[in-house]
């Protein structure tokens, strides 16, 4: 399938699109400055600015009422801001309709005309813009060769699979040669594998595309982190963090988002030393227990934090039972290993891949959920642990809320 | 108390939920399964002679008369040869499928403009607008008549209005004409389009007009690309329904008091309860039948073909 796609790539409909070396263009693609949405009463949509650069990939990942799609739904001009401006390209198309904006969008069920063949379906913009019949077949038949769809342009929708559905979505919105491409949770509605298959598909045209912007709506941080080049962790209808996929998993500055983003398990603690502004690695009690771990911002002892420390990063101390039996007795510790801390495995989840583990931590009241590899010793419920974790991969936090 | 309740009810369940996967034990529950059980045939019967009797011996008996004379003599097909020749019928025959068109077309165009305006313009009050539509199906169909005789009849409100304000002009006419009986039947039968447009365009994902807008439609081409496709076989089906319903209307007819307007209803009535000849009625009932029964076939196959459009465009 990925070959029957990447067949024609050459292809590519950015080729007519004026190249930033060609004509002065703003560096911006997209801009949303301080955009609210509201539906009566309900803010859907609280201040939202963004700017996506023209090559650029920008996901918005959150979970569902997080307002991601109501941002899509602005910038393609389908909701009308009840605050702020959109503009594309460096014009305010705040007030323009979607017709006028020139932006391609794939939603979610694709929403492929019923009642039109495919290659009508692929034809639609370009009629819409009245374009001469020859040069609407020609650019149909390169539209659908792009995504390996020629052989299906007399099908109807219905008679494709979701893929397949998929792929016409996407050259039917490439078709009109936009500088925009909105994406709204377009995978959603395929099964695992497929939606693996074209994650790949996605990152290939991707690459293809270098002139035109893309803004991809997700809840899956597996397809954000594939994808983007930065991410904006949205939350209640407010934009909570953004970075690159780098920057988010590795140094999250909020709470959810390191949460949202990699479930790290998220542990309270209280700050003993001081960490200039810039970050440093700080020191911490988590209960009673001694924690080094990043801190990428300012921090003065007695500050109140949280430590956050992904699944796979835990690891199970050697001869555990017997040194978690230690901890066991009054869970206070007396002074073991700095990022050590004793527990009692509550559940074990066999994931083909490996293992995951709920752990409750001895004396601080927390679950922490840990990954081990598909080769290590896994102990069983009930089993008493100590987990370890290298101060490298654990990331002091703001004390916000989740 | 419900203690008690619970076990009364569970072995009932669990007894009826059996039934469906192991043998049939008692009689009561194994009949309708058995094919050719002489039961079976008694629950046919009973909407069997119901229906022979209260319709296909009438129907019989109308198709009967219509060979015959006025005293049951057998006249061959002179009665068909007379009634088929008869300028009357001719022209009873004519102005109904007139009117039937006429008046499915303006509810199709009303019918469609209103069931858009409901479904994507959004204003205050579009659900008591669309009550209001429904509830004008419950009336008997002469009530719209009846209103427009007390409006724009010859002595109706209009028309006492406009003799006040300028003496010289002429009455209003048209109640009792042709327009005043397709207006009437578009007021009645524009909900019979409505309501099943609006089933459709409920139905219809907001996001093929989003994606349609985004491509560089406007809000017309949207209606003549996306939506008015997506509600054709719906708009077939209430014209189909509609031009039946308006070709074999009597009640809004005859409470206009058109005394021009001879439908063949009109026709069947004039014979057979003013002038009392049966055997004229009866032709005539048989060719209003064979015109209905002709219209639902034509409805049938358009809506099979409008069904099957899409199959046939993938070939």
């Amino acid at each position: 399938m990925l070959s029957t796609m990447k067949k024609s790539r050459r292809a590519a409909p950015a080729a007519g699109h004026p190249t930033p070396a060609a004509a002065v263009v703003p560096e911006n693609a997209v801009e949303l400055r301080d955009v609210s949405v509201s539906y009566g009463t309900t803010v859907a949509l609280s201040g939202l600015s963004l700017a996506v650069a023209r090559g650029e990939t920008v996901a918005l990942l959150g979970p569902s009422g997080s307002g991601k799609s109501t941002a899509l739904k602005a910038i393609a001009g389908f909701e009308r801001p009840c605050s702020g401006r959109v503009v594309l390209d460096g014009v305010d198309v705040t007030d323009a309709s979607p017709a006028r904006r020139g932006i391609g969008v794939v939603v979610q069920q694709y929403a492929l005309f019923p009642h039109m063949r495919v290659d009508a379906n692929v034809a639609y913009g370009l009629k819409a813009r009245r374009m001469p019949k020859p040069e609407i077949a020609a650019r149909v038949k390169v539209m659908l060769e792009m995504v390996g769809m020629e052989g299906h342009a007399h099908k109807l929708p219905r008679q494709l699979s979701g893929g397949q559905q998929q792929r016409v979505a996407i050259a039917r919105a490439l078709a009109i040669r936009p500088q925009v491409l909105l994406l709204d949770e377009p995978l959603s509605a395929l099964d695992a594998s497929l939606r693996a298959e074209m994650l790949l598909e996605l990152k290939a045209l991707r690459a293809e595309l270098p002139d035109i912007a893309m803004v991809y709506v997700t809840h899956d941080q597996s397809e954000a982190l594939t994808l983007a080049d930065r991410i904006a962790v949205m939350r209640n209808a407010r934009l909570e963090e953004i970075g690159t996929a780098e920057q988010l998993y590795s140094r999250p500055a909020g709470a959810f988002t390191a949460k949202f983003l990699g479930g790290a398990s998220l542990l309270p603690a209280i700050s003993t030393t001081v960490v200039p502004d810039g970050g440093a690695m700080g020191s911490v009690l988590a209960g009673a227990h001694r924690m080094k771990a990043v801190a990428p911002f300012a921090v003065n002892p007695g500050g109140r934090v949280l430590v956050a420390v992904r699944p796979h990063a835990w690891k199970l101390a050697a001869g555990s039972p017997a040194a978690a039996a230690g901890w066991a007795g009054d869970g206070a510790g007396d002074g073991y290993t700095v990022n050590s801390l004793p527990g009692r495995v509550e559940s074990v989840q066999w994931r083909g891949a490996g293992h995951r583990l709920q752990v409750d931590l001895i004396g601080l009241s927390e679950r922490v959920t840990v990954d081990l590899p598909a080769m290590a010793a896994v102990p069983a419920p009930g089993d008493l642990v100590v987990l370890t974790v290298e101060p490298q991969h654990a990331v002091l936090v703001p004390a916000g809320e989740l | 108390m419900r203690t008690a309740a619970g076990p009364r009810v569970t072995p009932a369940l669990v007894g009826s939920a059996r039934v469906t996967g192991a043998p049939m034990e008692g009689p009561a529950s194994s009949f309708p399964h058995i094919p050719g059980s002489w039961r079976s045939w008694l629950w046919l019967a009973v909407p069997l002679l119901f229906v022979a009797v209260f319709f296909a011996y009438p129907l019989a008996q109308i198709g009967a008369q219509s060979f015959q004379d006025k005293y049951g003599a057998g006249v061959g097909l002179a009665n068909w040869q007379y009634e088929l020749s008869s300028a009357a019928v001719q022209k009873a025959t004519a102005a109904t499928l007139k009117i039937a068109a006429l008046s499915t077309l303006g509810a199709l165009l009303l019918g469609t403009f209103i069931a858009l305006a409901l479904s994507f313009v959004p204003f205050r009050g579009a659900g008591l607008v669309t009550r209001l539509i429904e509830t004008v199906v419950s009336f008997p169909s002469f009530l719209i008549p009846l209103a427009f005789s007390i409006l724009y009849g010859r002595t109706g409100v209009v028309n006492s209005v406009l003799g006040q304000l300028a003496p010289g002009l002429p009455a209003l006419n048209f109640v009792n004409d042709v327009p005043g009986v397709v207006l009437a039947e578009v007021a009645f039968y524009t909900p019979f389009v409505v309501r099943p447009l609006l089933a459709v365009f409920s139905q219809l994902p907001r996001e093929l007009l989003d994606v349609a807008g985004s491509l560089g439609s406007g809000p017309l081409a949207i209606v003549r690309t996306v939506i008015l496709p997506a509600g054709l076989p719906a708009l077939a089906a209430s014209a189909g329904l509609t031009f039946l319903l308006t070709m074999n209307e009597f009640g809004i007819i005859l409470f206009t008091g058109a005394k021009n307007v001879m439908t063949l209803p009109m026709l069947i009535y004039t014979r057979s309860i003013v002038t009392f000849d049966m055997p004229s009625a009866a032709v005539i009932a048989c060719i209003q039948v064979a015109l209905s029964l002709g219209v639902y076939c034509l409805y049938r196959w358009t809506y099979k073909k409008l069904s099957g459009a899409n199959h046939a465009a993938a070939r």
